[in-house]
């Protein structure tokens, strides 16, 4: 019962069906994360595919605009596939692959991490099939098209909400039915152990990344890391390298949609409690009954009831903060980042710009602080013209 | 002998399972009373749940209409003790672990053992997680039921060395739902079972026909009946009771029929 947990959270709460294909996984993880030859494999793919190690870019427009603390940001959009999900993904199927697998699914939200497994699927010669809420299919079009465009299969998912927490029901169920040959390279820190573990190992390179450019850049440490949560990966790989370093503050921010105080957002640790649903225990949008609340965001990869379990530990522990960012918030800093500094970022990562747009001003001009850009906004323009009342025919 | 002990006791048995409060709690009420008297010798009473992981999309639907129309764990306690007062048919619980949590473990078994059920299947709870569950279980007298599967292999000699009342052998690979063919290798899952302990074993998933249900029946102690149940609710609504009833009858009739031939 404590294996996989981060305080009180985590666990392994999976159908039967699964549990020896979660131990098959635990024990082929546990034997090729410190062998040389995979090691050196994943990262010449990183280096040669997929384009680390990843921009750290002083923000100096937006730093002189905003008047307070100095602002980097980590440029995990400028990676191949366009976000930090690539990291994982590359892990994952590298490990499958080694495994025997030859077909992997997964879930996608806004379809970066769709896109992410379909591409290396493609490298690695896999089968792959994704499943996408049909809400995400309609305002996520171009993602799509893009999986398609790379050999995968993608399934609406017409279940429930039709957003992220189904397209994970689904892909959990379709694992169920074929579990053999079928390798779930699940997206975030979240689900089952040893997911939220190995997900969290394989993003872990943007925060060592970042602390080796940080000390040749500054000198120092950062005073403050601030990342977009949806389940929580690029957040957990910008942090996990900073944990014992206390100086340093993290902080989370979540999709407060309309507002916390409205039942539409996805902002899980101001609204949340604690539950236990897709695999693990954590802080869940549910109601008295543990009926997963139906959320909402303007942005398909954070419109999630969920939140990963290490992110529910280091939240108690107080290590690290979370924030929620409103739909108007997230949409205003979308455009500011792109007028201020030439950078279109994903309607997720604009979470935690418009944060920093707060936060930088009380803070002084020898402080620093690094936002990780965990994806580009290419896929969001359409969808951010609608909201501002454009017509845009992608 | 408590209810759970004689759900095997005169036989093979049959399971229905249906869920809770679909299309009311009016009708459920009805149906255990009536599923009782066809011959279910355990009703599986699912308390719906937003996102059941484990389901095809015939009880994913159920849940659905289960929860717009008002169900909840309080008001199924309150249904099930109203059930006592009328029939001492064996009870079990499924829901998700979430449910179970959420309201608080040591509560819900309490509630459990106060309304008159016998036992919980909590199919997101594997083995490992059970410790959770236990305690409270054996302190209120409810019984998890571990359930097995294909892929257990190796585990099912543990799962069986700790199950109580019966084993739930999951027939299939993936979820609930009507299946054409079913799995023949229950028998050796079953085998693997009975080296290690004496306990009834009862085969679900997949299973909608009396010719099925017939051939688990002799490989098995008993036969778990879902999907093909809740499609019949589903179908006719407010008025699926005789219905259902007539189903029940045949099902179990063909699970109770002696061997005739081989
Ligand atoms: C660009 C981008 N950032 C963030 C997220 C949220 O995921 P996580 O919290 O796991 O980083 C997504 C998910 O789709 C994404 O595409």
């Amino acid at each position: 019962m404590l294996k996989g947990r981060f305080g009180n959270y985590g666990g392994q709460y999976i159908p039967e069906t699964l549990m020896n294909a979660a131990l098959e996984l635990e024990e082929a993880y546990s034997k090729f994360k410190d062998d040389q030859e995979f090691k050196e494999e994943l990262s010449e793919l990183q280096r040669n595919y997929a384009g680390r190690p990843s921009l750290l870019y002083y923000a100096e427009k937006m730093t002189k605009d905003l008047g307070g603390a100095k602002i980097y940001l980590k440029r995990e959009d400028l990676n191949h596939t366009g976000s930090h999900k690539i990291n994982n993904v590359l892990g994952q199927v590298l490990l499958a692959k080694r495994m025997g697998k030859t077909r992997v699914i997964a879930e996608t939200g806004a379809g970066q991490h769709g896109v992410a497994t379909a591409t290396a699927a493609a490298l690695m010669e896999m089968e792959c099939e994704i499943y996408m809420g049909k809400e995400d299919t309609d305002r996520q079009a171009l993602n799509v098209y893009r999986m398609e465009l790379l050999g995968a299969k993608v399934h609406t998912v017409t279940s429930g909400t039709q957003t992220l927490k189904d397209a994970v029901n689904e892909t959990m169920r379709e694992w169920t039915r074929r579990v053999k040959d079928t390798h779930y390279v699940l997206g975030s820190v979240m689900g089952p152990h040893p997911f939220p573990t190995i997900v969290r190992d394989f993003q872990s390179v943007i925060g060592r990344e970042v602390k080796k450019q940080i000390l040749e850049k500054e000198g120092r440490l950062p005073d403050a890391l601030v990342a977009c949560v949806g389940g929580g990966s690029n957040a957990m790989g910008l942090f996990y390298e900073f944990i014992e370093d206390k100086s340093v503050r993290l902080i989370g921010c979540e999709a407060g949609g309309h507002g916390i105080d409205t039942d539409k957002n996805a902002a899980t640790m101001a609204t949340g409690t604690v539950g236990i649903f897709h695999g693990m225990k954590s802080y869940f949008c549910q109601d008295r009954y543990g009926q997963i609340a139906p959320v909402y965001s303007i942005s398909a990869g954070l419109d999630y009831p969920g939140i990963g379990p290490e992110h529910a530990n280091l939240s108690d522990l107080g290590r690290a903060e979370y924030v929620a960012v409103t739909d108007d918030e997230a949409v205003e800093a979308f455009g500011y980042l792109s007028r201020v500094e030439g950078i279109i970022p994903a309607i997720e990562s604009a979470h935690a710009v418009a944060y920093v747009q707060k936060l930088a001003p009380t803070m002084s001009r020898e402080q620093i602080m690094v936002i990780n850009l965990s994806g580009r906004g290419d896929k969001d323009v359409a969808a951010i013209a609608r909201y501002k009342g454009v017509q845009i025919y992608e | 002998m408590n209810r759970m002990e004689k759900v095997f006791a005169k036989g093979k048995a049959f399971i229905p399972f249906i869920t809770a409060g679909d299309p009311s709690l009016e009708t459920t009420e009805q149906l255990v009373l009536q599923m009782a008297a066809a011959g279910a010798d355990l009703i599986e009473l699912g308390i719906p749940f937003s996102d059941p992981v484990a389901e095809g999309p015939v009880i994913q639907e159920a849940d659905a209409r289960a929860l717009a129309a008002g169900a909840t764990t309080d008001k199924i306690f309150a249904m099930v003790k109203s059930i006592r007062s009328a029939s001492q048919v064996p009870i079990a619980l499924m829901t998700y672990m979430n449910p179970i949590f959420t309201y608080g473990i040591e509560k819900f078994m309490a509630n459990s053992r106060e309304a008159g059920i016998d036992a919980v299947i909590v199919p997101d709870v594997p083995y490992e997680e059970g410790e959770e569950l236990l305690p409270y279980c054996s302190k209120y007298g409810i019984e998890l039921i571990s359930m097995i599967t294909p892929t257990s292999e190796k585990r099912i000699k543990m799962i069986a060395a700790r199950a109580r009342g019966f084993i739930y052998c999951v027939s299939s690979l993936g979820v609930t739902g009507v299946r054409q063919e079913i799995n023949d290798d229950v028998k050796g899952m079953i085998s693997l079972v009975k080296e290690v302990k004496d306990i009834p074993c009862a085969v679900g998933f997949g299973i909608s026909s009396p010719e099925q249900a017939a051939k688990m029946a002799e490989l098995s102690d008993g036969v778990i009946v879902g999907s093909a149940i809740v499609r019949i609710i589903g179908q006719y609504g407010a008025d699926c009771v005789p219905h259902v009833v007539e189903y029940v009858r045949r099902m179990s009739e063909a699970v109770k029929q002696e061997k005739t031939d081989i």
